[in-house]
C-alpha cells in the first residue's frame, strides 16, 4: 500500500518522476484532446462545414488577390490555387497549434487552480483540434488535385516527417508564448499579430524562388516555416515546386533548440502558474 | 506510521499595491523598468509598491496514516494554500513535505466539468481529471449514476442541469475515487442539505477505513463529528495542533470576542455630529456554557449608549441585524420619546435559540420624529454564533436565517394491530 507511491515536494521541485507521470497521465491527454474536439463541433452552428468553409474562403481570396490581381506566378507546372492550398495547409496547422498551445494554460485556469497533473498536458492536449482541422483541409486539397488533374508526387511518404517538424516547431514556439502569457496578459493580443505578419513571412501566397538571390534571402531561410512549407509542398506536388534540402537541416536544429528551450523554461514555471492566474 | 511529513513549509506572494488584481502586463513591466531608468535610480525603490505577503511561515507537521485531520482557522490564516500545496498545485517558498500513498483532493466539486459535454462525456473527463484511469472509472460508472441520480439524463450537456444535480454528479465522481491520503476543502458550503449529508456520510466510510483525511471547514461541528485530530492555523502559522476538541475550544476562544463591544470615553473624538454623539454599544452574551461561546442556545443582549446635544427631541432607535452576507434578517425599532440633553441609553434582547449559526452585523440607528436619521451606525458590531445540536447525528449546515424551538411534536395516534 502506502510507500509504493512516495512524492516530495518542494520549491523547484521538479521530480525525476516527471515524463514517468506524464506517461501515466496518457489517458487524461487523450480525454482532454477528445474534450476540446468534440466541444468545438458541437457549439457551432454548421460543425464540421466551417473546417471545410474557412480554408476554401481563404483560398479562394488569396488566388483572387495574388495571382488574379498582383499577378504573383506560381512555380512552372503548378496549378496556382493548388500551391496556395498546400501553403495553407500546413500554415494553418502551425497557426493553429501554435495559438492554441500559447492559449491552453490560460483556457485550462479552472483546471490549474484546482488540480495537479503535468501541466504539459495542457499543451499537448490543445493540439488535437488544429490536427484534425489539418486532416479536413488535407482532404480538400486532394480533392482539388482531383479537379486540376495533377498527380500527387510519390515524395508523399516524406509528408510525415514535415508534419512532425511543424508539431515540434509550434510546440517549441507555443510553450514559451503559453508561459508568457500566464505571466503578461497583453501577450495574448501580441499572438494574432504574430500569426498574421507570419502568414506573409511564410511562403503560403507566393513560392520561395521569390526571394532567391535577394539581400534578404539568408534571414529569409531563418524562418523554420520556409523549409517546412517548401518540404510540405514538394511532397504532394513533386519536384516541380521549389523546395532546398538544405533548409531543412536549418529548420530541423533550430526547431529542435526552440523545442528544447522552450521546456525547460515551461517546467521551470509550471509548479507557480496558479499563482498567477 | 507517518503518511505526510511537512518540514519547514512556507509560500510567500508578492502583493502588488498598485496593481490589486491579476497578473502584471508587460506594459506595466515596460513602463516600470523605464521609469527607474530615467529617474536615474537602480535601486528597488521603483518597486517599493511591492510587499511581501506570508500565506504559510515555517509550518511543521507529521500526519500518521488513518489520522483524520481537521484543519481550523479564519480567512486567510492559510489553510487553503497548505491544501493547495499538499495537492501539488503550487510549490511552497521554502521547505518540503514527503507524501506516501496515492493522494486525491477535492478542491470542489465537478472540477473541469465542460457545459457543452453530457454528463456520461464529464464522468469521463472528470474521473480522469482527478487521476481515475479508464477501467476505474468504468467499472464504478454505475454506481456514480445511480449515487448522483441523473439516469434520465446522462445525454445532455451539463450546461442544461441543474445546479443541484451538477453538484451532485461531481461530487458521485469524487466519491468513487479511491485515494490512500484523500484532502477535501470547504465542498460542504454548496449545494442543498441532501448533498451535504450524502457527502459527510461518504467522508465518515473513509475515515473509517482506515485511510488518511484532511478536511477544511467552516463547520466546527463537522471537524468535531469527523477528525481526531486538528490543526489550527493564524496568520500563515500553525499555531496549534493536538486532539480536536482542544483545539477547537482554543479557536472559539480566540475568535468570539472580536467586535462585540465598541466605547468612547470622549465626547469629543467619539463617532456623530453636533446632535448626538456615539457613547457605547456593546453586545453582552448569556453564556450557556464553560468554554464561553456564543452558541445557537445563547440569549444575548446590545446595550447602546449616546449623547444627546439637543434640546428636547422626539428620539428613537432602530436597530438592523444583517447576514455577513448583507441579508437583512429583521429591524427593530423603540418607542418615540422625548429627550432632554445629556446620556441616553437603549436595550434590546435577543433571545436564545432564535437566530441560525452563522456570523451576523448590526447597525444602529437614531432617529428623530419617527422619520430623520439623526446618525447611523453601520457595521457596529460583528460576532458569531457557533453551531450547537443535541441528539442530532446529521452535521450538515442547517439551513435558514433563524433557528427557532417552536412547539412541534411528532406521536403515534394508533398501533397496527397484527393479526
Amino acid at each position: 500500500m502506502a510507500g509504493q507511491h512516495t512524492i516530495t515536494i518542494k520549491a523547484g521541485g521538479s521530480e525525476k518522476d516527471y515524463w514517468k507521470d506524464l506517461w501515466l497521465n496518457r489517458q487524461l491527454l487523450w480525454i482532454l484532446s477528445k474534450r476540446d474536439i468534440s466541444v468545438r463541433y458541437k457549439q457551432t452552428l454548421l460543425g464540421v462545414a466551417w473546417s471545410v468553409l474557412r480554408p476554401l474562403a481563404t483560398m479562394i481570396v488569396m488566388v483572387f488577390v495574388f495571382s488574379y490581381l498582383a499577378k504573383i506566378k506560381s512555380d512552372p507546372g503548378i496549378p496556382y490555387p493548388l500551391m496556395v492550398l498546400s501553403g495553407l495547409t500546413i500554415w494553418t496547422f502551425f497557426s493553429n497549434t501554435f495559438t492554441q498551445i500559447s492559449n491552453s494554460i490560460l483556457i485550462n485556469s479552472n483546471l490549474v487552480s484546482k488540480v495537479y497533473f503535468p501541466r504539459l498536458l495542457m499543451p499537448l492536449s490543445s493540439i488535437a483540434v488544429g490536427f484534425v482541422d489539418f486532416l479536413i483541409t488535407f482532404g480538400i486539397f486532394l480533392l482539388l488535385t482531383l479537379f486540376f488533374k495533377h498527380p500527387i508526387s510519390w515524395h508523399i511518404v516524406f509528408l510525415p516527417c514535415f508534419i512532425l517538424l511543424t508539431f515540434i516547431t509550434s510546440l517549441g514556439f507555443g510553450l514559451f508564448f503559453a508561459v508568457l502569457n500566464v505571466r503578461f496578459r497583453d501577450i495574448g493580443q501580441l499572438i494574432p499579430f504574430l500569426v498574421q505578419v507570419g502568414m506573409y513571412a511564410c511562403p503560403v501566397a507566393y513560392s520561395s524562388t521569390l526571394a532567391q538571390g535577394t539581400w534578404f534571402e539568408k534571414y529569409y531561410n531563418l524562418n523554420p516555416l520556409v523549409g517546412i512549407i517548401d518540404g510540405f509542398r514538394w511532397c504532394l506536388l513533386g519536384d516541380q515546386a521549389y523546395f532546398n534540402p538544405q533548409s531543412l537541416y536549418s529548420t530541423a536544429v533550430l526547431s529542435i533548440i526552440i523545442l528544447i528551450l522552450s521546456l525547460i523554461y515551461f517546467r521551470r514555471k509550471e509548479n507557480t502558474f496558479v499563482d498567477h492566474i | 506510521m507517518p503518511v505526510i511529513v511537512a518540514e519547514n513549509i512556507s509560500k510567500k506572494y508578492i502583493i502588488d499595491h498598485q496593481r490589486k488584481t491579476g497578473s502584471p502586463s508587460l506594459r506595466d513591466i515596460v513602463t516600470d523598468t523605464l521609469d527607474k531608468w530615467f529617474s536615474g535610480k537602480r535601486d528597488d525603490s521603483g518597486f517599493a509598491e511591492k510587499e511581501e505577503f506570508w500565506a504559510l511561515r515555517d509550518v511543521n507537521f507529521s500526519i500518521d496514516q488513518g489520522d483524520r485531520i481537521g484543519i481550523v482557522g479564519h480567512n486567510g490564516a492559510g489553510k487553503s494554500t497548505l491544501l493547495k500545496i499538499l495537492s501539488r498545485i503550487t510549490e511552497p517558498t521554502t521547505g518540503q513535505i514527503k507524501i506516501n500513498g496515492r493522494i486525491a483532493s477535492l478542491l470542489e466539486v465537478g472540477t473541469g466539468f465542460h457545459p457543452e459535454l453530457t454528463g456520461r462525456e464529464n464522468i469521463f473527463l472528470n474521473g480522469a481529471i482527478l487521476g481515475m484511469s479508464k477501467s476505474e472509472i468504468r467499472q464504478s460508472f454505475d454506481a456514480i449514476v445511480d449515487f448522483a441520480g441523473v439516469e434520465k439524463f446522462l445525454d445532455t450537456p451539463v450546461k442544461r442541469y441543474s445546479s443541484g444535480m451538477y453538484v451532485r454528479l461531481g461530487f458521485a465522481i469524487a466519491a468513487h475515487l479511491n485515494p490512500e491520503i484523500l484532502i477535501v476543502d470547504e465542498v460542504l458550503a454548496v449545494g442543498d442539505t441532501e448533498f451535504q449529508k450524502k457527502c459527510l456520510g461518504k467522508m465518515r466510510d473513509v475515515s473509517e477505513s482506515g485511510r488518511t483525511l484532511l478536511f477544511v471547514s467552516h463547520n466546527l461541528t463537522a471537524i468535531q463529528a469527523l477528525c481526531n485530530k486538528s490543526f489550527y492555523f493564524e496568520k500563515g502559522r500553525l499555531i496549534d495542533q493536538g486532539e480536536t476538541t482542544h483545539i477547537i475550544t482554543n479557536y472559539l476562544s480566540k475568535v468570539s470576542h472580536k467586535m462585540l463591544e465598541k466605547h468612547w470615553d470622549n465626547i469629543e473624538s467619539a463617532p456623530g455630529n453636533d446632535q448626538v454623539r456615539i457613547k457605547s454599544f456593546r453586545l453582552i452574551p448569556e453564556y450557556q456554557d464553560d468554554l464561553h461561546h456564543i452558541d445557537v442556545r445563547t440569549p444575548v443582549s446590545f446595550e447602546f449608549e449616546f449623547w444627546n446635544l439637543i434640546e428636547e427631541a422626539n428620539l428613537n432607535l432602530s436597530m438592523h441585524l444583517y447576514t455577513f452576507t448583507g441579508e437583512c434578517i429583521f429591524n427593530v425599532g423603540t418607542q418615540s420619546e422625548s429627550f432632554a440633553k445629556g446620556l441616553v441609553s437603549g436595550k434590546c434582547e435577543l433571545p436564545g435559540n432564535f437566530l441560525n449559526d452563522g456570523s451576523y452585523v448590526v447597525s444602529m440607528m437614531i432617529v428623530k420624529d419617527t422619520s430623520t436619521v439623526l446618525y447611523n451606525m453601520e457595521e457596529a458590531l460583528v460576532f458569531d454564533i457557533e453551531d450547537y445540536r443535541e441528539n442530532v447525528t446529521w452535521y450538515g449546515k442547517w439551513p435558514g436565517y433563524i433557528r427557532p424551538q417552536l412547539n412541534f411534536s411528532i406521536r403515534q395516534i394508533e398501533h397496527a394491530v397484527n393479526d
